[in-house]
């Protein structure tokens, strides 16, 4: 940016749209990655914010991304806080100086009507007709000027896909005067006939510009008949899930093997550069091993997203929401809560994040409730360390007795959460009915672009929360195992000493009855921060002095000597509803801003878990386990 | 032949939108207003050309109806509120 733009007060545009007007590619067009995403104060709606230089590098603009609105009658709570905003009402913002309402040129029916809302409201706007290339490719006629002047406001054609489709606007907007915050006209929400006005008012524009739409294309008609149809549109869903799952699993092997490597590396060599003390030990055991056993996370959390949004991009989730809808209303929860539970089993944490495209609160939060019952990757180390130890490698059928166990520790979380959800939403989360209004919208290729800059917002906030969150959690609970140190002498590893081994201690009284033993007590303690830490914590009280994967390998004799094999059920049964991660817990307390979700969370899941524990290892006892 | 309520109809049935009622006839309470309203502002105007391509099985809820040129998912529930005169067969 020139000291000249600098200079200069930056200009405030809102960019305000229908949902998939490609309101948001055009925002990414014109910031780039240059955005800052961010919560409004107070709600857990996503505020997005970039900012540009003119072409002429006189003027500085920040733009707002408004969350997509069909009207500024607000249905949902994003559709509040784009009303709210423009008409200057939200605290801690002041209303936009000028407005960009982008509307979908394929699409004008449609999105129009928000136009005119926007136009007698009187904010200064312009109009910019988005996909312009795509209308005219498919056949679209429609006369610029002439809708320039039935609107009265100007009127360009941007393409926010390609690299210079949105030259029009910037010249456009160069062109203005800086028109300082304009007086807004009262608002008042409209009448059901003055809606009908409005629809005639679009639909008289619509036959003066002369607006023709082409047939839908044949081919995007049998696809919707296919992707939607009742019999092979669940298939293709789930084939499409089954193959997103094992890219999640499959590909991320390797990528995750080296963020494990590295961190290794960077805490051998600290340890070799450094001299043994407690500084030593805090950041090679808190800080990296605490921070990597998160970050690890990383490769997965980002190929779901990659999935997730080019499936967004390319208008399939609407029709998968549509596709769910029955059976998700069947426990009271909402077709839109399937992407959030989809991406809960790599992590909880980024699931939650994305109950936000949840119109109603309560759907919102028995979703977030329910999220940390599917499981996620990392309670694999877990069942794969018992599993191995416990599990004799049996065919049962075409399936192996191993892979059956762990399938059914699957299916419980998820049976779990739908009762858990059918629960909640006849008592504490009880809400009137909501209705299924969905726009399905035509199909496109995703954007490379796009999804480049959706993966980094992803990124960053996932790297942000293991950054701040998480990294203090993860030195809080290195204190507790390390402190205070074993006098000299003493025999037994270091933990048995610390609060974690005196907390395990006394866990032993309360977790006997689930017939777990003190060490299994003492590494549910560090596991706390994060479930897989469990694995390296008992490799810890074993006193073994290897590493990583070599603890597993280590740990599997010994524990399948030392244990019942009614022990281990009852730890597998724990771990399915355990809720042994505070990252979790500290998210959902982040975006439901109270304690009381987390709390109820953390008591709901410890009473599920020492309940389906406690039965498993009666049951399994009096089998003879 | 008069109009009949968009509840009814199953895949194939084509016909044009003729009103959007703002009564509460089929839901009790006040979220039925925000449902007519929200199905006018979405283009279930008098004069558009109504189809219902998709619905589910079994019981056919939630429903897939091409609106003009957009595609709407939407239970029978609220669907009650549209009415649709039938093309001629």
């Amino acid at each position: 940016m020139t000291a000249q733009a600098q200079a200069l007060d930056p200009m405030r545009l809102a960019l305000v749209g229908v949902p998939n007007s490609g309101k948001t590619a055009l925002f990414n067009r014109l910031t780039g990655s240059r955005q800052k995403v961010a919560n409004y104060a107070g709600v857990t709606v996503e505020r997005k914010e970039g900012s540009f230089v003119g072409p002429t590098r006189r003027r500085q603009y920040r733009v707002l991304d408004l969350p997509g609105s069909y009207s500024l009658t607000p249905t949902t709570l994003d559709e509040a806080i784009t009303r709210d905003f423009l008409l200057g009402r939200l605290s801690g913002e002041a209303a936009p100086e000028f407005v960009v309402c982008v509307v979908d040129a394929t699409n004008l029916r449609l999105n129009l009507r928000l136009v005119l809302e926007l136009r007698d409201l009187g904010v200064p706007m312009i109009v910019a007709l988005n996909m312009s290339d795509l209308a005219r490719n498919r056949g679209f006629r429609l006369d610029r000027e002439r809708l320039e002047r039935e609107l009265g406001v100007p009127v360009v054609e941007t393409v926010a896909v390609a690299n210079s489709g949105h030259r029009q606007l910037l010249d456009a907007l160069e062109g203005i005067q800086h028109p300082g915050t304009a007086p807004r006209r009262e608002w008042r929400d409209p009448s059901f006939e003055h809606i009908q006005q409005t629809q005639r008012e679009v639909r008289r524009i619509l036959r003066a510009i002369d607006y023709a739409e082409p047939a839908r294309k044949e081919a995007l008609r049998r696809l919707d008949a296919v992707v939607m149809h009742p019999v092979a549109g669940p298939a293709i869903l789930a084939v499409l899930l089954f193959f997103v799952f094992q890219a999640v699993f499959g590909w991320a092997a390797l990528p995750m093997n080296a963020i494990d490597a590295g961190m290794s590396w960077i805490g051998a060599k600290l340890a070799a550069s450094l001299p043994d003390g407690a500084l030593r030990s805090l950041l090679i055991d808190g800080v990296i091993a605490g921070a990597g056993s998160v970050l690890v996370f990383l490769p997965q959390i980002l190929i779901l997203f990659f999935f997730i949004l080019a499936l967004e991009d390319s208008g399939y989730l609407p029709r998968a929401a549509y596709l769910l809808d029955r059976v998700m209303g069947s426990v009271g929860l909402s077709g839109r809560a399937f992407i959030p539970l989809l991406s809960s089993f790599a992590c909880a944490v980024p699931g939650i994040m994305a109950t936000r495209t949840i119109p109603n609160v309560r759907d919102r939060i028995a979703t977030i409730m329910i999220a940390p019952l599917m499981t996620c990757s990392a309670r694999l180390p877990v069942y794969a360390l018992v599993i191995a130890a416990f599990i004799p490698h049996r065919p049962v059928g075409p399936f192996n007795l191993p892979g059956l166990v762990l399938f059914t520790l699957y299916v419980s979380g998820i049976v779990a959460a739908m009762a858990v959800a059918y629960a909640l939403k006849r008592t504490a989360l009880k809400s009137s009915y909501h209705p299924l209004l969905l726009e399905l919208p035509e199909y496109h290729w995703p954007h490379l672009n796009n999804l480049a800059i959706g993966l980094w917002e992803r990124l960053k906030v996932f790297v942000q929360r293991v950054g701040t969150i998480i990294l203090a959690l993860m030195i809080v609970l290195w204190f507790l195992s390390s402190y205070p140190a074993p006098p000299p002498g003493a025999a037994g590893p270091p933990i048995l000493y610390s609060f974690a081994g005196m907390v395990g201690h006394a866990l032993e009284h309360l977790f006997a009855p689930l017939g777990f033993n003190w060490q299994i007590s003492l590494a549910l303690v560090p596991g706390l921060a994060a479930r897989e830490v469990a694995v390296g914590a008992l490799g810890t009280v074993y006193s073994l002095s290897s590493t990583g994967d070599d603890v597993a390998a280590t740990l599997v004799p010994m524990i399948a000597h030392t244990w019942s094999l009614a022990t281990a059920l009852s730890l597998l049964a724990w771990y399915v509803f355990a809720p042994q991660c505070l990252s979790t817990l500290a998210v959902v307390k982040r975006e439901t801003n109270s304690w009381r979700y987390p709390l109820l969370m953390a008591g709901y899941l410890f009473g599920l878990a020492y309940l389906a524990a406690f039965v498993t290892y009666r049951v399994a006892t009096a089998l003879g386990g | 032949m008069p109009p009949v309520s968009l509840a009814t109809l199953r895949k194939g049935a084509r016909g044009v939108v003729t009103n959007v009622q703002d009564d509460s006839q089929s839901l009790g309470d006040e979220a039925h207003s925000t449902v007519s309203r929200r199905l006018l502002e979405l283009g279930f105007v008098p004069g558009e050309a109504i189809e219902v391509v998709q619905e589910i099985w079994p019981g056919g809820d939630p429903m897939a109806v091409r609106l003009g040129n957009t595609t709407f998912a939407l239970r029978r529930r609220e669907a009650g509120a549209v009415l649709v005169a039938l093309d001629r067969p």
